[in-house]
């Protein structure tokens, strides 16, 4: 064998061989919504996450069936009286009843088991071997769990205004403060305080991000994360300790009420939105931190 | 008996002359953080084009060495390089060309096999969405498994789920395949369809690196294979690199060994060695007969003499040890 065929027989070598990594070699990437979608699909697909939304959904049909049954009352809690004035006024009283444990006890079920769920089934180390990059995943998660505490919190703001129009009379009314206002307007400002009571809770889903990401156990990172939530509310519901009061996660969560008034105050409405702006980021950042190194043995 | 022959690249008759290895590691440790070191100094060759049989006994680092790979666990020490780029540093560019099995099939229980499936195209970016349900349902018929794929996983024996992990790795086309213990909880007939699925990809030109603490499992398909003990390769090579580490040989029991060693080195036998009563040696081409006739002829009072043909069973279990211990 000459050295000429030595040279061409490697050439051929190398040519082939490049040739087949090229049928697939350097893949173009996509941006595209598929990955989310099909989150959205894993938890608006999963049967109890279905439960919570319905149980949720139940809590205005309850209290508009139970006042339309007494007839109208002077007393209750916030809002019961406006609400056989003006029947969307149940969706606020509604949101009101499900924002101390309903609501957050339904997103710490979807934050907490979005990534311990998918590690201790196994199918975390898949997705990484697809692969799909850990901060992407990561994002995809937390879209998917804002979407979960918006889609509620709406949910629960739909169905009341619907039942409420439904069983009581749409007069026109006053919000907090006196000028008579439409029924329009009113299911205006409902949508703004669905968005904002969604945003609340979208910083319980930051919390739950991370413990999620720190534990194998669902059921853990989901007890751990309610907990949190809970405690947050007992402190905040002791006087003395309001120097820690303005860090606490729920403690803007009942500020909505500044959107009723006309003009709408928007100090603490301001304040509550950077409050969950400020626990999206810290949380999320430190689910970040831990996920992006972390051995992934499950 | 720690040998660790040199990697030879793989070269079967009708594939281009491959260049480099498909998986490298130098060096590869893993030490967890509780101060077990489950991946000792690892340097992985695998060539290009090759069946790689990843072999050990439970527990002898093969799924830790693997996760490595995937980049799912980071290395303590060493380097890894995967279809020549660097892991996990290029994970994103390199792991779309890689399909894995790994450590058992992982699907959503509630969802079917398809919409299993789906979800995992779905989060590949490499991945055509237009051809998506092409790829899924030929992906399902190559391991057999299209009459369940609406079922739910919940619902599957053991063997579909291996099989529905297998056609995720086969979702798209890939260069290489890293599959750990794929005929895990197959009945033979699985297991030989298995055989024959890796066969044909390995004719495609698919590298495919097969992990498995059974060798008869994948003694049929492998081109090279790697033995690791406790953390450590005790010896890679090609197949046939591997089989002469085990040369059949040859037991003479005789009163005089002196005599009878002496023999069998002007024979050309190898590794002669004399011991209590009988000596033994590598037959290496020599034919048996004409050994025994060769001691006789020489005056050796021959009581016994026999011969050991090699498997590479015997090779595997001479550098894990016997019996059903698991690795430490």
């Amino acid at each position: 064998m000459s050295a000429a065929d030595l040279v061409a027989d490697g050439v051929a070598g190398v040519a082939g061989h490049a040739a087949r990594v090229a049928v697939t070699g350097r893949p173009r990437r996509r941006v595209s919504t598929r990955l989310l979608r099909s989150e959205l699909g894993l938890v608006f697909g999963r049967r109890r996450n279905q439960l919570a939304l319905v149980v949720l959904a139940g809590v205005p049909i309850l209290i508009g069936t139970a006042l339309k049954l007494s007839g109208p009352s002077t007393e209750g809690p916030a809002f019961f009286a406006r609400i056989t004035h003006n029947g969307a006024f149940l969706a606020f009283a509604s949101l009101v009843a499900v924002l101390p444990l309903f609501l957050p006890l339904a997103v710490s079920v979807v934050a907490g088991d979005a990534v311990s769920g998918e590690a201790q089934s196994g199918t975390l180390r898949y997705l990484l071997a697809v692969p799909v990059g850990r901060t992407r995943l990561l994002v995809v998660k937390y879209t998917a769990i804002v979407t979960f505490c918006l889609a509620s919190t709406v949910l629960v703001a739909a169905v009341g205004a619907a039942v409420g129009l439904l069983l009581f009379p749409a007069g026109s009314t006053t919000l907090l403060s006196a000028t008579p206002v439409s029924t329009a307007a009113v299911l205006g400002r409902l949508l703004l305080v669905a968005l904002y009571v969604g945003a609340g809770m979208a910083a319980v889903g930051a919390i739950g991000l991370l413990v999620s990401v720190l534990t194998e156990t669902p059921v853990a990172a989901m007890a751990t994360t309610a907990g949190v939530a809970v405690l947050s509310e007992v402190l905040d519901a002791i006087p003395q300790l309001h120097a820690i009061q303005p860090y606490l996660v729920s403690h803007y969560w009942l500020q909505f009420g500044d959107l009723l008034r006309d003009p709408i105050a928007t100090t603490g409405l301001m304040q509550g939105l950077a409050a969950a702006a400020a626990y999206a980021a810290i949380f999320g950042s430190l689910a970040w931190a831990r996920f992006g190194g972390k051995d992934v043995s499950g | 008996m720690p040998v660790a022959a040199p990697p030879q690249p793989a070269r079967s008759a009708g594939t281009p002359a491959p260049v480099g290895t498909a998986i490298s590691t130098t060096g590869l440790t893993k030490r967890f953080r509780g101060g077990q070191v489950a991946v000792d100094g690892l340097d992985l060759a695998v060539p290009w084009g090759g069946v790689y049989g990843f072999l050990g006994p439970n527990g002898s680092g093969k799924t830790t060495t693997i996760r490595m790979l995937l980049g799912l666990i980071g290395a303590t020490r060493g380097e890894i390089r995967l279809l020549g780029e660097a892991m996990p540093a290029q994970a994103t560019r390199v792991l779309s060309r890689v399909g894995a099995l790994i450590e058992g099939p992982a699907f959503h229980t509630h969802l079917s096999g398809q919409a299993n499936l789906a979800r995992l195209d779905a989060a590949d970016r490499t991945a055509d969405p237009a051809t998506a349900r092409d790829r899924i349902g030929a992906a399902l018929e190559r391991v057999g498994l299209v009459a369940a794929a609406g079922k739910r996983y919940r619902a599957y024996s053991l063997g579909m789920r291996q099989r529905l992990a297998l056609a995720a790795a086969l979702l798209q086309p890939r260069d290489l395949l890293i599959l750990d213990e794929p005929t895990n909880g197959l009945d033979p007939q699985g297991t030989r369809e298995v055989r024959a699925l890796i066969e044909e990809l390995a004719r495609d030109g698919t590298t495919v690196l097969l992990s498995s603490h059974l060798l008869s499992e994948i003694e049929q398909v492998c081109t090279h294979v790697g033995v690791m003990h406790v953390g450590r390769m005790v010896a890679q090579g090609s197949i046939a690199e591997l089989r002469s580490l085990a040369a059949p040989t040859v037991r003479v029991t005789t009163a005089e060994v002196e005599r009878a060693a002496a023999t069998c080195r002007q024979l050309g036998l190898a590794d002669v060695t004399g011991q209590g009563d009988h000596v033994t040696a590598a037959l290496g081409d020599a034919v048996p007969e004409d050994v025994c006739a060769a001691l006789v002829r020489a005056g050796v009072p021959v009581r016994g003499f026999a011969v050991a043909s090699a498997q590479l069973e015997d090779v595997f279990v001479q550098l894990t040890g016997e019996g059903f211990d698991v690795s430490g």
